[in-house]
């Protein structure tokens, strides 16, 4: 693959190198190498579930600890490092600096996460995303487990390395002819992701070593048979986790506003209401992590507490969604795949945005939480909305970081069997919710709605594993021998107005 | 914003603001009047293990994996776990709280009509979470 145009290197070039957009592309494939890993375990989750009864997982062990790093890999190792190649690339060159501040430190940020995944990998721990305790310290099987601490551990410094970084490029190192109300929405979005990552990761990262050390038998801080309290893991996890999903969620955001107004050819409706959007996020993001705890046996007044912080954040998301709206409005709008994806992903963003209302609403989360209700709705945001931006924006950087087009037909097939088979696995499982259905099953009893909810799932998540292959073959056939683009104007929107920051760093 | 006029987000945010508050409102009351516990209750000590749940009424009887109540009445459950955390539900009631080592916690209900529904284990527990599952049968009331 070529990184910048008429640039052919060797590979060690790109991989010693300390250039954001070298640091970039490695960010880049190795997500999306992650990508198609953990998606691989998702159909083997989907398949071992399309019946009552084990298919083709053999037992439940290897089924825990497949949905335990299919879901670790899929939120930090794909939707955090795509989202770093995406700033690795774009952010210094929207503020107009030749790099990132610290191009060491970004390079190490990057070469943290190889190590981490393969610890994350090898390791295979059973204890589900948050590892909780007891069941993390008493009764998950090691060095599995410890491994997985480790991993997090790394993936936490690499991610706050990387905040820092982000932030000094686009405080300190934006051109002095630019004021900060001119850095474009996608810097934003990375300003905003990256405070909060300041903010909340140490919490975790503090968790996570007091975990270890239980583990060991050295410590009792989460273990009852020491005096210990698994609550406080709750708080500790929680308190970093939902500010995390913002994270996870700005900078895809920031993505749409930039494919958004380019394809409906007009000016993004409110700049000044999307900035206002990611800052408020970014701080009431923080009032709400324990709405994921009202079945601890906290009190009623806790949970009010909770409830009002979590619908508190809720019009700053939506004003995203009515900007992104009054952007589209008389537009002309021309739907080329990136296009498709960053509407397709608004409307998934829409509707699970309502079932999380549905969650944090104190007597019905009784009936959702950790039913396959949960799944539904976080799956319609991470795959739903930030896979849905992430690969939107992956098809509008292609030409730019290829030289070459990639193949519409191709996309567009990809998007529409993509976007058919996330409604028809995550709409489902909420209603798989409602049946009453726990995750984190290996098996169920035969309870016949619960098999057919189960069933249209798993023929929906078969359909995204096709139209994923189609995106592989178009992205490796696409690099090496698709179309060559014109850099001017690779989606044919007439005139340059529409491509104001190219990935090609004018400093080369 | 360039200048134009802003009104229709300014409106767009207000309806939203104004849905939240109901949806906030609705909910304190509805959850307020769930967990205003009757008087009369009859407690059930219930205890989670890996992988199965046992129960103690208040007459000293224990029970495995099924529990017996009478149509009619009100129940107290005091939820506690042996090991691991787990998470005692009756979807059918709508009963659910997490069972954690080290602490008892609570939930009631009063089933209304007999009849047979599903116990289970909500919270993730290690090797055979997926069947640490139980039976409630509720009776016809005994007087
Ligand atoms: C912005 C993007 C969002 C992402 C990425 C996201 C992600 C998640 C995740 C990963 C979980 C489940 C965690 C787990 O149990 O493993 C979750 C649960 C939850 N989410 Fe969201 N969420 C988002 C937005 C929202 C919004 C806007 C609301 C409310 C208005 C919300 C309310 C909830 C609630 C209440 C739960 C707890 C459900 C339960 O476990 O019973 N979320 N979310
Ligand atoms: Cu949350
Ligand atoms: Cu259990």
């Amino acid at each position: 693959m070529v990184l910048e145009l008429q640039k052919p290197r060797p590979i060690w070039q790109i991989m010693f190198s300390t250039h954001h957009t070298d640091v970039g592309l490695l960010y880049l494939i190795t997500s999306l190498g992650f990508l198609f890993l953990g998606g691989a375990l998702a159909l083997a989750i989907r398949a071992e579930l399309f019946l009552p009864g084990a298919q083709i997982i053999a037992d439940a062990m290897t089924f825990n600890r497949i949905f335990t790093v299919h879901g670790t890999t899929l939120i930090f190792l794909f939707i955090i490092p795509f989202a770093s190649a995406v700033g690795n690339y774009y952010v210094p060159i929207m503020v107009r600096y030749k790099d990132m501040a610290y191009p060491k430190l970004n390079a190490i940020a990057f070469w943290m996460i190889p190590p981490s995944g393969a610890l994350i990998w090898l390791g295979f721990a059973d204890f589900t995303w948050y590892a909780t305790p007891p069941y993390s310290i008493i009764s998950a099987p090691g060095p599995a487990a410890d491994m997985w601490i480790f991993g997090l551990k790394i993936l936490g410094i690499s991610s706050v390395l990387g905040a820092i970084n982000f932030v000094v490029t686009i405080l300190k190192c934006k051109h002095p002819d630019m004021s900060i109300g001119q850095v474009p929405l996608l810097a934003w979005s990375f300003l905003s992701s990256s405070l909060i990552i300041l903010v909340a990761i140490p919490t975790f990262a503090a968790a996570l070593l007091m975990l270890l050390t239980d583990r060991l038998g050295v410590s009792g801080f989460f273990n009852p048979a020491l005096g210990g309290d698994p609550i406080a893991y709750a708080h500790l996890f929680w308190f970093t986790f939902h500010p995390e999903v913002y994270v996870l969620v700005i900078p895809a955001i920031g993505m749409m506003y930039e494919i958004i107004p380019r394809f409906s050819r007009k000016p993004i409706f409110s700049y000044n209401s999307g900035v206002f959007a990611f800052v408020l996020l970014s701080i009431v993001g923080f009032s709400s992590w324990a709405h994921h705890m009202y079945a601890t046996g906290m009190s009623f007044t806790e949970k009010t507490v909770f409830m009002v912080g979590t619908l508190a954040a809720v019009p700053a998301s939506a004003m995203h969604v009515f900007n992104f709206i009054a952007t589209m409005w008389n537009g002309r709008i021309r739907f080329s795949t990136p296009m498709m994806w960053a509407v397709g992903g608004i409307a998934l963003f829409f509707s699970a945005g309502a079932g999380g209302v549905v969650n944090s609403a104190m007597p019905l989360d009784f009936t959702t939480h950790d039913t396959y209700w949960v799944v539904g709705h976080f799956h319609l945001f991470v795959m739903g909305t930030i896979a849905f931006g992430s690969i939107g924006y992956l098809y509008y950087m292609f030409p730019y970081v290829t030289g070459r087009m990639y193949n519409e037909t191709m996309g567009k097939i990809h998007f529409i069997l993509s976007f058919v088979g996330t409604v028809l696995v995550f709409f489902t499982q909420h209603v798989l919710g409602l049946y009453g259905m726990p995750r984190r099953i290996f098996d169920y009893p035969p309870i016949p709605e619960w098999i057919a909810m189960n069933q249209i799932a798993s023929i929906g998540a078969m359909v995204i594993g096709v139209s994923m292959a189609i995106f592989l073959a178009n992205m490796i056939y696409s690099s090496g021998k698709g179309d060559l683009a014109d850099t001017d104007d690779p989606f044919g929107l007439g005139g340059k107005y529409y491509y104001p920051f190219e990935a090609k760093n004018p400093s080369h | 914003m360039g200048g134009h006029s802003n009104w229709p987000e300014w409106i767009y945010v207000g309806i939203v603001i104004a849905l939240m508050t109901w949806v906030g409102a609705e909910a304190w009351e509805a959850e307020r009047l769930v967990e205003h516990v009757p008087e009369d209750v009859e407690i059930i000590k219930v205890t989670g293990q890996q992988w199965f749940w046992t129960f103690e009424h208040e007459d000293g009887t224990k029970e495995i994996g099924e529990l017996h109540v009478e149509a009619g009445k009100a129940y107290k459950f005091e939820v506690m776990a042996k090991d691991v955390n787990h998470s005692f539900n009756i979807h059918d009631y709508v009963v659910l709280i997490d069972a954690i080592p080290g602490r008892v916690n609570t939930v009631w209900f009063a089933p209304d009509a007999p009849g047979v529904h599903d116990i289970q284990c909500r919270e993730y527990c290690g090797l055979i979470h997926y069947n640490m599952r139980g039976t409630l049968y509720v009776e016809e009331p005994s007087s």
